[in-house]
């Protein structure tokens, strides 16, 4: 399924906006995400394993904090899944 | 839907107003009633800037009665890639100052209130109470919350917009019924995790597009016409010039807005959000990645000052010099060092181990990266690593004048 990579985590992937992952769920999809791509680990996960709080994780178009099975919601190839971190830019930017 | 404005008087239109107004007036869905909601309208922009350059002037445009400007800083000439509301002729004046010359240009009818100060804990609650509707332009993580909780704790609707290089993001937080910023963000990251404007640099039209979008959801909450971004998050993707719509759910154990807060007075946003308190003066990222030091130690590295290196150099002492900015900064000016950008310092150690014992001096633009990339090198084991206080900016100010600036 596709993975939509936000700018300030680009250069992790080699610059790619849109990855290609396989999984069953979200989990699986993530956990392959960061095997393929280490250096997103500590930017997405904390030490223990969780998701780092300001960064938010779309289903489609659905936040997986709010879906029944959050991180172990099933996933098909069609699914997509975008990553949001916060951003700030403002006066300065 | 309902309107931002309360069933007050609403006040009367003179001729000249009409003419003015006429294409808003021969709207259905604006009309002199609209007109006039406008004109009774009080909306506060905090920050005038990239965001709130484009979403005061739309609003001045529209007829919006009363625009509140929050800013505490002066106009530099860099910001007139984007911060279409200064000119060059206002280089050097209070940015409310001269954002103000360009609303009453455009509209004389507006009234303009000009809070010259950083907003802050002690003054958010009495500055933003006397406003409808907030719109939030700020570059920060610390005034995000600080503008949101305010929002939510006076129950004024938050026209949110932030931009980051060529991506953007626009909602309506604060509303009783709909999500807030803390909804969606429940804790900032931590200080250096994101990069700030000087390290991300930003397309200059991309605050426009963001802007217009915010000062558009100010207007519909106004005239209560259309359907506000409440509960949604757009994206805006400029280069693949692509919008997405999340939807964003109000948060029931949100500690702001939620049915039981924990948060019912404004807190300490520097503490919350892991930042040193900003300087007086000067802009905000700054003091958080700790660039400017007139400390001759932080955090262990020494900072060398632009003299000092160039009299190492003039000297023919034995020092290596390291470049960590991106190639194409390089381009633009360099002191001719080697080059490792600051997200591939830790990765390529290994490439400098010959200078592992030798007296390293680390670079960048303005000596925010070349501290981070001098740390990675102390934790590698280097052991006389110092860093350029003010980078190449102040090498261009103080040693080689013709250099250019960016």
């Amino acid at each position: 399924m596709k993975i939509h990579i936000p700018t300030p985590l680009r250069t992790y992937t080699g610059g790619l906006e849109t990855v290609s992952i396989s999984g069953a769920t979200v989990d699986g999809v993530f956990q392959q995400l960061t095997v393929t791509y280490p250096e997103l680990k500590p930017h997405l996960f904390t030490p223990e394993g969780k998701l780092r709080s300001f960064v938010n994780v779309y289903l489609n178009d659905d936040d997986i904090r709010y879906l029944e099975g959050k991180q172990d919601t099933a996933v098909t190839d069609t699914d997509e899944l975008t990553i949001i971190p916060s951003i700030a830019g403002g006066i300065n930017l | 839907m309902p309107t931002a404005i309360e069933e007050i008087v609403l006040p009367k239109l003179s001729n000249d107003e009409i003419a003015r107004y006429s294409r808003h007036l021969i709207l259905p869905e604006v009309g002199m009633e609209g007109q006039q909601k406008l004109k009774a309208a009080k909306v506060l922009c905090v920050g005038t800037g990239g965001l709130g350059a484009p979403l005061a002037m739309y609003l001045a445009a529209a007829g919006v009665g009363t625009i509140g400007l929050v800013d505490f800083d002066t106009v530099d000439a860099s910001n007139l890639q984007r911060q279409i509301i200064h000119s060059t002729a206002t280089v050097g004046k209070l940015k409310v100052d001269s954002a103000e010359i360009m609303l009453k240009g455009l509209n004389p009818f507006l009234n303009v209130v000009k809070h010259n100060t950083m907003l802050t804990s002690a003054n958010a609650l009495e500055i933003l109470k006397d406003y409808d509707v907030i719109a939030d332009g700020t570059d920060n993580f610390q005034t995000r919350y600080l503008v949101n909780d305010a929002c939510v704790l006076l129950n004024k609707p938050n026209a949110y917009g932030s931009i980051f290089r060529f991506e953007g993001q626009a909602s309506v937080f604060g509303t009783k019924e709909g999500p807030c910023y803390r909804c969606l963000y429940p804790e900032p990251p931590p200080p250096g995790l994101v990069p700030s404007c000087a390290e991300g640099g930003v397309l200059g039209i991309l605050p426009g597009f963001v802007g217009v979008i915010q000062a558009t959801e100010t207007i519909k909450l106004i005239l209560g016409i259309g359907e506000p971004l409440i509960g949604r998050l757009l994206l805006v993707d400029a280069l693949g010039m692509g919008f997405r719509t999340l939807k964003l759910r109000k948060n029931s154990e949100c500690p702001v807005c939620g049915p039981n807060p924990t948060v019912t007075e404004l807190i300490d946003y520097d503490q919350f959000c892991g930042i040193a308190p900003p300087s007086k003066v000067g802009p905000l990222e700054v003091a958080r990645d700790k660039a400017v030091g007139d400390h001759p130690v932080v955090d262990g590295i020494p900072q060398i000052t632009v003299e000092e290196l160039k009299r190492k150099l003039d000297a023919k002492e034995d020092i290596f010099v390291l470049d960590v900015r991106e190639p194409h900064e390089y381009q633009i000016a360099n002191l001719g060092a080697p080059l490792v950008p600051v997200g591939e310092v830790e990765r390529r150690v290994g490439e400098l181990a010959a200078q592992k014992n030798r007296e390293i001096v680390v670079h960048c633009r303005s000596g925010a990266r070349s501290q981070k990339a001098a740390l990675v090198l102390k934790q590698a084991g280097f052991t006389n690593v110092s860093n350029l206080a003010g980078g190449i900016l102040a090498w261009a100010d103080k040693i080689d004048p013709s250099m250019p600036k960016y």
